[in-house]
């Protein structure tokens, strides 16, 4: 491994949740209908039938496009590219190929790693192919559903930052509410291209992709089996092959799907039934403005505004139901506490609450925030059976007492605890704390 | 009643006199395809009862029309689209293309699917699976192509008027052969929408009929933005036939370059008409335009790549026949356009030729600047016999040479008939207009119609049906 590091690109498929498909009026919502219920003249190829684009898919994806800071192009078009394959109804793919909607990207995982994101570009998915016995049935259901293509640069160098790539990819898509982006549903695809190249050394002349992977934990499995089977390889000095492997869950290994030496000759060109787009500044502009607050944003916000810790603001925007729901509450737990309690970090504490599930946030947000408030405040607490408590865990923590005494400062912070405990938390830390200190002189 | 020689309006008037009704003018048409029908082998098919429609106006009253088999229609009867090849022999459309639909829903009846050239892949019908269409005027001629059936079921009065579709000539070259009136529209005019796509940056239904005010009568019940085809204009749709303008004057420009080549007899007839247009007032004036020949060669290019495209689909997983069944000239289609299409050929093919369309389009934009309409001969030759294409490899493209620089300008031409030859058989003469402009080449050809009576050549033709 020392001597090699690993060059990993990803190539992301987003099915898009639009009411209708990409070029006729179909229901694009085809996950779990009964076989070719969902299908028009237009996304089964007929003879003489004609595509039309739909507007709020383009939209989507410039929403996407922004979203991974990508330039979106003033003026873009459609091309056809063709191949046969018995699920692509018209011997031709409606894709994107020297002019897609946007490109040049950027995005960070974590703090300061740069991924740059080659393209995004608008496609139509294809039908389903359901072998049965020896015969083989076509669904057309998902024929013709709006597919947005992601592509990064070959910016990876390992797994794990491919899955928080794609976790974080995940989030946005869901925040900008234009896909379900669910691997397992099929509505996220992804298909990383890896290859090995010597330390400081050049990009190898060759590339594995790796298809058929249906969840973030089978992308990190995927792609480690293959870094350490491309570098055995070259250990041996031998140079893998440029090939398409499949991914075998059960086995957790890659296998050889299709050698393709060359690359394909997809025939582009410009789509004819299609006329080119051209995107106006204002046009451009009332789409951003639809685009709400997106995770990252939200996460330096609530780091500045509130005071929480980063872990805390990246887990609570992980999802946006909880993070909205953690905002609202916020909002009204602080509206309803008096001032003398607002003396501690109350977005943390909510924060807090949320994260560590100690209010459900399947509750109403009038119950949420009497609980919030219940727990905020501050314990009546009974001094007597404090005082008890305290000399009994003197009692039993000679040791410790010993080294607090000798000047251990930090060994206070276990008792605090161990009278909580015995308590069952019905005081105040800050109150243990004191009546301790006094107790021990 | 005897119809012969009655143009559709003529027919519309007396049924909505009650001289005549619908389906006895169904019955009338019917009995003729059928006499007439077996030696021209115009119509693919045609049905012995009318559909039963809900038409919602009835601008048609229910006149029969002929419908070139590249339409999908909807039958009540079964019916056929076969784009006149095999591969679709058993292709029964489930939907109805968008100019069939705006005919039936004003009133209009298919009668019957007309012969055309496999996938419209020529310009004499001789390439159709189902057997070449006869020239009503010479049996042992060809009609022209694609829309050959179109225009010889028009041509013998079988049926009053027909629909076709237009990609480098295919309604104006089989329209001259036959003597018939066939208006190419803009591209984008008319839905393309249910029409089996042949070169789909050129492909335009259009009409061909017996008279000026029939082609703006029907046209405006066809043309107008498809929701189903997103080329089509936005740009509103006049009404052709009301505005038929019989008093404006323009100015015609012709170019020698159209002349080139041309038989002499039809140089002669297409002068002698020009004559007759300085006569009414009209002024002609000489101007320059690119070779019609590097048009042929744009289109031939781009054409062809998009044939290879759209013929993909019919890879033999549907439709019943498998890719066996393509003729010959479809496969030596396919083959072309893959080729230009493939990856290393590309830029010096499609996207050069791609880069070469827009000069032609800025050539006829300039010339527009000077002239209200360009003439020249639709075709250089009249009707050619039966099996002379063999002789020419790229014959459409040598009998299509005056029409395909529309074709690739995307603007709107007619064919009308101007005389007959020393053999009897019709010349056309091509009036090309301003993008969207169909509206001054109806009022120009109308005026030469009412001038001259060419209406007589038509009629001429059709009496050998009587």
């Amino acid at each position: 491994m020392n001597n090699f590091e690993p060059v990993i690109g990803l190539e992301i498929h987003i099915e898009l949740s639009t009411k209708s498909k990409m070029f006729c009026q179909c229901s694009s919502d085809y996950f779990g209908k009964e076989p070719n219920s969902h299908v028009c003249p237009v996304c089964l190829g007929l003879p003489g039938a004609l595509p039309v684009p739909n507007k709020k898919a383009i939209e989507y994806l410039i929403k996407i496009a922004r979203a991974l800071n990508c330039k979106i192009n003033k003026t873009s078009k459609f091309d056809r590219k063709h191949y046969f394959y018995p699920d692509l109804p018209k011997g031709y793919q409606i894709s994107q190929y020297d002019e897609p909607i946007s490109v040049n990207g950027k995005v960070y995982i974590g703090k300061d790693k740069q991924i740059r994101i080659t393209r995004v570009h608008m496609e139509e998915d294809t039908g389903k192919l359901i072998h049965t016995g020896n015969k083989t049935l076509i669904d057309f259901n998902r024929s013709g559903v709006p597919l947005v293509e992601i592509v990064t640069e070959p910016d990876f160098s390992n797994s794990d930052d491919v899955k928080i790539f794609l976790e974080d990819l995940q989030t946005t898509i869901r925040y900008l509410n234009v896909s379900d982006a669910d691997m397992e549903k099929g509505s996220m695809r992804l298909e990383p291209n890896i290859s090995i190249k010597k330390k400081n050394g050049k990009m190898a002349d060759y590339k594995v992709e790796i298809k058929n992977i249906n969840s973030f934990k089978f992308v990190k499995k995927a792609i480690d089996y293959e870094i350490k089977r491309q570098i055995e390889l070259l250990k041996k000095g031998i140079t893998p092959k440029q090939e398409t492997r499949g991914f075998d869950e059960k086995l957790q290994k890659t296998y050889t799907q299709r050698i393709k030496e060359q690359a394909h000759d997809y025939r582009y060109f410009p789509e004819p039934d299609i006329p080119p787009m051209v995107f106006s500044k204002d046009y451009l502009n009332s789409i951003f403005s639809d685009i709400p607050e997106l995770p990252n944003k939200r996460i330096e916000r609530y780091i500045k505004d509130f005071k929480i810790k980063y872990t805390d603001a990246y887990i609570l925007t992980r999802n946006k139901i909880m993070s909205d729901y953690f905002e609202r509450a916020l909002e009204k737990v602080i509206k309803s506490l008096t001032n003398d309690k607002k003396t501690q970090n109350i977005e943390q504490s909510i924060a807090n609450f949320i994260i560590n599930k100690k209010i459900p946030i399947s509750l109403s947000l009038e119950e949420f925030t009497n609980r919030a408030i219940k727990l905020l405040s501050p314990k009546e607490t009974d001094i007597n059976l404090l005082n008890n408590v305290i000399k009994d865990v003197i009692k039993n923590n000679e040791k410790v007492v010993f080294d607090y005494k000798k000047g251990k400062q930090n060994a206070i912070m276990f008792l605090v605890g161990q009278v909580m405990k015995n308590i069952k938390g019905k005081a105040e830390a800050k109150v243990v704390l004191s009546e301790l200190k006094k107790e021990l002189g | 009643m005897n119809l012969i020689g009655k143009s559709l309006l003529d027919i519309k008037n007396l049924i909505s006199s009650k001289k005549i009704s619908s389906s006895e003018v169904y019955d009338y048409f019917l009995k003729r395809i059928k006499k007439y029908n077996p030696k021209l082998n115009a119509f693919l098919s045609f049905k012995n009862k009318p559909d039963i429609t809900k038409s919602i106006d009835n601008a048609l009253l229910g006149i029969p029309l002929g419908v070139k088999d590249n339409f999908c229609t909807l039958s009540s009867q079964k019916e056929k689209t076969t784009a006149a090849s095999l591969v679709l022999d058993n292709h029964y459309s489930y939907y109805e293309s968008t100019v069939t639909r705006r005919l039936k829903d004003n009133g209009g009846i298919v009668i019957g699917k007309t012969n055309m050239d496999a996938w419209a892949h020529g310009s004499s019908t001789e390439t159709s699976d189902y057997g070449s269409t006869k020239n009503p005027w010479d049996m042992k001629r060809v009609p022209g192509g694609s829309s050959g059936g179109s225009a010889a079921a028009v041509s013998s009065y079988i049926v009053p008027a027909t629909i076709g579709s237009d990609t480098g000539g295919s309604i104006r070259n089989p329209s001259s052969w036959c003597g018939v009136i066939g208006l190419k529209p803009s591209y984008g005019r008319v839905s393309r929408y249910g029409v089996i796509a042949m070169g789909s940056s050129f492909d335009c239904p259009g009409t061909l009929t017996m008279s000026v005010e029939d082609s703006a009568y029907l046209l405006k019940i066809i043309a107008g933005k498809d929701k189903y085809d997103a080329t089509t204009s936005y740009e509103k749709v006049p009404d052709y036939y009301s505005n038929l303008n019989s008093k404006k004057k323009y100015v015609i420009g012709i170019s020698d370059e159209y002349f080139k080549d041309v038989d002499n007899e039809v140089k002669e007839k297409i002068i002698n008409a020009l004559k007759i247009f300085e006569k009414q007032g009209h002024k002609i004036k000489k101007i320059k335009l690119i070779s019609p020949k590097l048009a042929v060669s744009i289109y031939t290019i781009l054409q062809r790549a998009e044939v290879s495209s759209n013929l993909a689909r019919y890879d033999g997983v549907r439709y019943g026949n498998n890719r066996t069944y393509f003729g010959d000239e479809a496969k030596r289609r396919i083959m072309f356009g893959s080729y230009t299409l493939s990856y290393g050929y590309y830029d010096a093919y499609y996207k050069k030729a791609q880069k070469a369309r827009t000069l032609i389009i800025e050539d006829f934009k300039k010339a527009f600047s000077e002239v209200d309409l360009i003439i020249s001969p639709t075709t250089p030759t009249t009707a050619l016999k039966l099996g002379e294409f063999k002789k020419y490899p790229f014959f459409g493209e040598i009998m299509d040479i005056l029409n395909e620089p529309a074709s690739v300008a995307g603007i709107p031409a007619i064919n009308i008939p101007v005389g007959l030859d020393s053999k009897g058989l019709p010349i056309g003469l091509q009036i090309i207009g301003k993008s969207y402009d169909e509206q001054s080449i109806l009022n120009l050809a109308y005026m030469f119609e009412k001038e001259t009576d060419f209406f007589g050549v038509i009629k001429k033709g059709i009496k050998k049906y009587e």
